[in-house]
């Protein structure tokens, strides 16, 4: 190879096989497994109905009968985490990849247009990407109001930036590379070049940055969910779910903490496996 | 280096332009308009019209715009609805409490961030690597509430080491006063920690193995001066820039913070502008944070300058 440069794709076998070398990114495939497959098993997981009310049983301490307790509601704890998984994954899911789009799109436009509007877009990108995520997520929800939609859009809006960036470094370079200038003197548009020729040879970067990004977005609809921006009561949401415990703190501890330690097993999980992928796919760490 | 300050901070005033632009389209977005937010879905036609004229929405939008724009660089961000005070007097008054806890999040994520990175990098495979590496990933995986809430639960409820309600208004002599900042400030700056920790060691795992740390070692240098002059040294722009980029994310955990810890300070000061609806409080503390980023990222550029001479060239 005459020109290596730090985008020249990597063959998935060759990911594949540092990535499984890394023993901490299995612990992060399991659990993620784990939490997607509870999510989707939900209904036949969850012991209890998450949205019903027992008046009777308010705020019962864990026990064989309701395995982490229940709320000031008397909802089931269980119950109600098993569901939560489901808001959780779906809109930092869901968030990632209209960001994914929006922003590779931006990425790529602009380093293939280059000059001065390039120079614009990324001294915006710059701002967004040093504002803070919460912040941005919390300013825009409230502007929009709560609700599943705008959380999501606030959220996809938080993480265009480091798309974009992430798109737009590769294109610089391959735009100079023989195979884009053979397919322009061949007559393709520049919409063609940049989406069949200039893409697929960053998918891969993008993809795995995707996975650090989702949990950057999973805590923030935690972050904004206990603010009271998420989606709203009763739907079944962890940060709502930790927000309901942080106003029982002093007499129910059972409330927060195990929602808590979900969020916390998910992020970990997402971080585990984007950390063992970035390693993996770039080959100087390796 | 004059010309590079003055460089840098003129490129910072067209990204506080996009920045302010941002907001005044943003802020229009709320449904309705502002007026019909202020006063309810009950208000009479003409209380409405009176309003919309007051804030000057009926105005075309670019006057309304340019006044925005006026307003903003003659330091007017106008009144808080909630309150009836300015939004720079809102802000001024809980600032003091917000600054204490960063500066102290910072210095305590520093302090053990630092060295734990270098230690990690040197014994790089080693235990001391992989617990290290360990703990800051679970550090880094922490939504600020989320380590606030536990801390609280274990410290200040179960234990009773440290006052479940904090605030520094209540004019306590200097004990009570740390004894409140210091669990907020400790779950800030042990996610900063952890941050600041896999930086330092990744940059200083790229420096160990330049050529000039070879001929320093051949040379005869002790392993102090060569890891802290000569490796650390070389190491600081990644860090310092991570440090400075990482702001951001220090004044949004520190939100979720002061409202866990119930502190004064900038981010109880939003939730009560958002509880209120208070938009003109909302708009006044987004332009406020986007400057205190703004004037960070300049800091950060400028840092590079006194760190590394080769910058001051370019």
């Amino acid at each position: 190879m005459t020109d290596t440069t730090a985008t020249e794709p990597v063959r998935p076998g060759g990911l594949w096989l540092a990535f499984s070398r890394n023993r901490l990114s299995w612990v992060g495939l399991l659990l993620l497994t784990a939490i997607v497959l509870v999510a989707i098993f939900a209904p036949w997981l969850a012991p209890y109905d998450p949205l019903e009310q027992n008046i009777v049983a308010r705020l019962e301490p864990p026990s064989a009968e309701f395995l982490l307790g229940t709320d000031s509601y008397g909802r089931d704890v269980l119950s109600r985490l098993i569901y939560g998984a489901r808001i959780s994954l779906f809109v930092g899911f869901v968030a990632i990849l209209i960001a994914m789009i929006v922003g590779t799109a931006i990425g790529v436009i602009s380093g293939y247009i280059g000059g001065v509007f390039d120079q614009i877009v990324m001294g915006v990108l710059d701002v967004m990407l040093s504002f803070p995520t919460l912040l941005l997520g919390l300013m825009i929800a409230a502007m929009l109001g709560a609700s599943l939609e705008n959380l999501i859009i606030a959220i996809a809006i938080t993480e265009i930036a480091p798309f974009a960036r992430v798109a737009r470094a590769p294109t610089i370079t391959l735009k100079q590379r023989d195979f884009v200038e053979a397919s322009r003197a061949y007559g393709c548009g520049p919409l063609r070049i940049m989406f069949r020729h200039i893409l697929p040879n960053m998918l891969s970067d993008v993809v795995v940055m995707s996975s650090l990004w989702m949990a950057s977005a999973i805590r923030t609809e935690a972050s904004l969910s206990f603010i009271g921006l998420g989606v709203p009561p009763p739907t079944a949401t962890w940060g709502g779910m930790i927000r309901e415990g942080f106003e029982n703190i002093l007499d129910a501890w059972w409330l927060a903490v195990f929602p808590s330690f979900a969020i916390l097993l998910t992020v970990l999980a997402l971080n585990l496996l984007g950390d063992a992928l970035r390693d993996a796919s770039d080959p100087r760490s390796r | 280096m004059i010309i590079y300050t003055l460089r840098r901070l003129l490129l910072a005033l067209p990204t506080l332009l996009v920045m302010l632009t941002a907001i005044f389209v943003l802020v229009r977005l709320v449904p309705g308009d502002a007026a019909s937010v202020i006063l309810g879905d009950q208000a009479s036609t003409e209380a409405l019209a009176a309003l919309r004229e007051k804030l000057g929405l009926n105005k075309p939008l670019y006057v309304q715009y340019l006044a925005f724009l006026g307003d903003v660089f003659s330091g007017n961000l106008g009144t808080a609805m909630s309150t009836g005070r300015s939004v720079i007097h809102e802000v001024l008054t809980v600032l003091p409490s917000t600054i204490e806890l960063t500066l102290a999040a910072i210095v305590i994520g520093l302090i053990f961030g630092l060295p734990l990175g270098v230690a990690a990098a040197l014994t790089r495979n080693g235990w001391l690597d992989y617990v290290s590496r360990i703990v800051s990933l679970v550090g880094l995986s922490f939504p600020a509430f989320v380590s606030g809430i536990l801390m609280l639960i274990v410290f200040a409820i179960q234990l009773g080491w440290f006052p479940v309600l904090g605030g520094a208004a209540s004019g306590t002599d200097f004990s009570d006063r740390m004894r409140q900042l210091a669990l907020p400030a400790l779950n800030l700056g042990i996610i900063m920690m952890a941050y600041v920790m896999r930086v330092t060691r990744a940059a200083m795992l790229g420096v160990l193995t330049e050529d000039y740390i070879r001929t320093g070692r051949a040379k005869g240098l002790g392993p102090r001066q060569l890891v802290v002059t000569h490796a650390l040294r070389n190491s600081l722009i990644p860090i310092i820039t991570v440090v400075g980029l990482y702001f951001g994310t220090l004044i949004g955990n520190s939100v979720l913070t002061e409202i866990i810890f119930n502190r004064p300070g900038l981010g109880k000061l939003i939730v009560g502008a958002l509880n209120a609806r208070d938009y003109t409080l909302l708009q006044g503390l987004m332009i406020i944070f986007a400057f205190c980023v703004i004037v960070v990222n300049t800091l950060t550029d400028l840092a590079y300058g006194l760190v590394d001479p080769r910058v001051k060239y370019e």
